[in-house]
């Protein structure tokens, strides 16, 4: 009976709903196509995946501060446009580029984050700012089209992987790189650095009245997100080459990959495995649209209206006083 | 604790909301027309405009092949001779929808140099421009402004959408000023000149007819589109579903993808996953290198294919040697206004719908039009027809 009660308990907490949602999601694509998971096809769609979810383990670190990060997309978008004008096809500059894409990643982040704490701006209002500085001047840069086209080597990340292994086919650079990347994650949130930032976004002021350095961290938060956006966007650019459209919305999808992982707005709930959940069902939820062959402009609608049911069960979860509170504790994973 | 919380889950489920509703659609439409309205459907098919603009695909325009931009199909001449000034100072003004993606920008570029030619000749002197940066309501009042300015001797619109700016449009002509519509049209008439090629179902019809003509009966054809609801992108699909329909083509999806190349490869992948793919007609070439790649990477042969005359599918285009169609949607019709306002200020006589040849590229004529561009950047337009302008190529390749 108490294991029972216990396995109930650990289905309706916030964070679980994301991986039964997963599974769920999963089974209809399965249903749908049993050959979706077969080696290859899983493949593609992991690699196609990688960006998101590694935007949504960024996202999670400003979103657990008690802050949003508005400005993720444009800065995807920005940074494969920087990235094509420099290179402009010659394989020699790659590796400077990368470097140029990292620094400004940094930058982005950086300055995002020391608005928001040294200057007290919402962060709502300095990444929106942040989207619309960096859309302006990307068009003012470019005079509205994007110039200039990738190197070889610059898209392996995105396009291709480790060849012919059995069962899988391609082990793409992608999935490799989400992986480690999201094994990081989830061991920065076991640092100190970790507690820190969830302790800022849960209370503020018993955090820094404690000796946390609450400002810092979350600098840090931002920090990480722009690095994030600068890995997706390498990957996206990989993935599909220059578009006046790359990264258009990307912030919105995020946001709503990590709330239904179970985060928190406002932060100080939530852990960052399932944010990443959260985008792969994101992810999954597209690739079931189309396997059900939906109409496109019905989609929306759909996908709205699962991510809002699936956000107030898991919300009702934690508004029911639960016999054992460990449930409802956020533990960072 | 319990009224907080509830709180914030409704503040998430409010950013869920905001969220899914910004996601799709933001409009980065490829260019052309925008009427943005919600009809669906039949909505969008004219029985008499598809026969008009199908049959006008074979009449011989008027004019000179080597100027297409200046060039008319079946003009009814109207006479200007109210609107002639002496002197070749004339203040010409131009309202732009927006500059907001290559195509708009591509054309922006040449119309600019056009206007540097001619008043260089000294047939117009002040060229005044303003930007709505898609924004009807802008619009309106750059129009209106122009108009109380009272300085504008020719006033040239490129309106953001058909029905919001046909009062506006109604009133600059009603100011004595000569009006010249451009690109999408408004609900009336009374401009001196209304300026566009053969159209949107002119467009899809050639992309559709194309791959009934290559591919055989039964083959699988995917249809990918930029977003719902814009009239001339509706156009193009709703004339290619008239042409599917009379062939054996089995059409296994329409998709949406916002342009965006991800998405593109996202979709062909996944249809590729599911099955043979023969043919890919899109209604603009935004991402279509993507699509390509999407099938080097399955492994899978070269579909037959429709783009568009955008430079990075040309090339990829001659690079891989598949089987593919440029359908145009002429860029080089930017140039036309500024040209037809010398000629009402000069009182010559101008076509009143003054429709323009729109020939798709071939692959007869593709590795000519990509030597002539070879040094411009990929999202240029191979029919942007200012070869022959004194800024060439340079005022095209520095944007």
């Amino acid at each position: 009976m108490t294991r029972a009660r216990e396995l109930l308990a650990r289905a309706t907490n916030p964070t679980a709903t994301v991986f039964i949602l997963l599974v769920l999601v999963f089974a209809a694509v399965f249903a749908m196509n049993p050959g979706f998971f077969a080696g290859p096809s899983l493949m593609a769609f992991l690699k196609q995946a990688a960006p998101l979810v590694i935007l949504a383990a960024g996202q999670y670190f400003v979103i657990v501060s008690g802050n949003f990060d508005l400005s993720v997309g444009a800065l995807v978008g920005a940074q494969v446009v920087i990235a094509a004008r420099l290179i402009d096809g010659e394989e020699s500059r790659t590796f400077p580029v990368l470097v140029v894409m990292a620094l400004f990643g940094i930058a982005v982040g950086l300055v995002n984050g020391l608005i928001t704490t040294a200057l007290k701006v919402q962060s709502f209002i300095t990444t929106l700012g942040m989207l619309l500085v960096l859309y302006g001047a990307i068009r003012l840069w470019t005079g509205g089209a994007p110039t200039g086209s990738l190197s070889e080597s610059f898209r392996v990340f995105g396009r291709m992987g480790i060849e012919d292994v059995p069962v899988l086919g391609q082990i793409p650079w992608a999935l490799v790189i989400m992986i480690a990347l999201g094994a990081g994650a989830v061991l920065l949130m076991r640092t100190r650095f970790g507690r820190v930032l969830m302790a800022a976004g849960d209370n503020e002021r018993a955090a820094a009245l404690s000796g946390a350095r609450v400002d810092t961290v979350r600098t840090l938060a931002f920090v990480l997100s722009g690095l994030s956006a600068t890995v997706a966007g390498v990957l996206i650019g990989g993935f599909a080459g220059v578009s006046a459209q790359v990264g258009d919305g990307l912030e919105f999808t995020v946001i709503t990959a990590v709330v239904l992982g179970g985060v928190v707005l406002g932060g100080g709930r939530g852990s960052v495995l399932a944010a990443m959940a959260g985008a792969l069902v994101i992810e999954g939820l597209f690739t079931l649209f189309n396997q059900m062959a939906l109409p496109a402009t019905l989609r929306p609608a759909v996908q709205g209206a699962i991510i809002i049911a699936a956000v107030a069960y898991a919300a009702r979860a934690r508004a029911r006083p639960v016999p054992t509170a460990t449930t409802a504790s956020p533990t960072p994973s | 604790m319990r009224t907080t919380r509830i709180a914030a889950a409704a503040a998430a489920s409010l950013g869920i909301l905001l969220a899914t509703a910004c996601t799709t659609d933001t409009p980065t439409d490829e260019a052309d027309d925008a009427t943005t309205e919600t009809e669906s459907g039949d909505e969008w098919f004219v029985q008499a405009d598809y026969d008009e603009q199908l049959a006008q695909r074979d009449i011989e325009p008027e004019g000179d092949p080597a100027a297409p931009w200046l060039q008319a199909i079946e003009p009814e001449w109207v006479d200007t001779a109210a609107f002639a000034q002496e002197g070749g100072d004339a203040t010409v003004c131009f309202s732009n929808a927006s500059v907001s993606n290559p195509w708009r920008v591509t054309g922006w570029i040449t119309m600019q140099q056009q206007v540097e030619v001619l008043q260089a000749e000294g047939k117009i002197g002040e060229f005044r421009h303003s930007d709505a940066g898609d924004d009807d309501d802008q619009q309106i009042s750059d129009i209106q402004a122009f108009v109380d300015s009272g300085d504008c001797d020719a006033l040239i619109i490129s309106p953001s959408t058909t029905a919001t700016l046909t009062p506006a449009v109604e009133t600059a002509c009603e100011s004595g000023v000569p009006v010249i519509v451009f690109d999408r049209g408004v609900n009336t008439d009374c401009a001196v000149t209304f300026i566009h090629p053969i159209g949107g179902y002119a467009f899809g019809a050639d992309a559709a007819e194309f791959l009934v003509d290559n591919l055989e009966p039964g083959d699988k054809v995917l249809a990918l589109r930029i977003l719902p609801g814009v009239d001339v992108l509706e156009n193009r699909w709703a004339a290619a579903t008239e042409v599917f329909a009379g062939s054996e083509l089995e059409i296994l999806g329409d998709e949406f993808t916002g342009g965006d190349a991800a998405e593109i490869k996202n979709i062909v992948t996944q249809y590729l996953q599911r099955g043979d793919v023969d043919g890919i007609w899109m209604d603009a070439g935004d991402g279509a290198v993507a699509a390509i790649e999407a099938f080097e990477d399955a492994g899978k042969p070269y579909p037959v294919m429709t783009g568009e005359d955008e430079l990075s599918f040309m090339r990829k285009w001659q690079e891989t040697g598949m089987t593919a169609l440029a359908p145009v949607y002429s860029n080089f019709q930017w140039r036309t206004p500024v040209i037809a306002a010398t000629m009402i200020l000069a009182g010559e006589q101008v076509p009143a719908e003054w429709v323009l040849p729109q020939e798709p590229i071939t692959e007869a004529d593709r590795d000519q039009y990509l030597e002539v561009n070879a040094d411009m950047p990929s999202l240029h337009y191979a029919k942007f027809g200012g070869e022959d302008l004194p800024g060439f190529p340079d005022a095209w390749q520095d944007r």
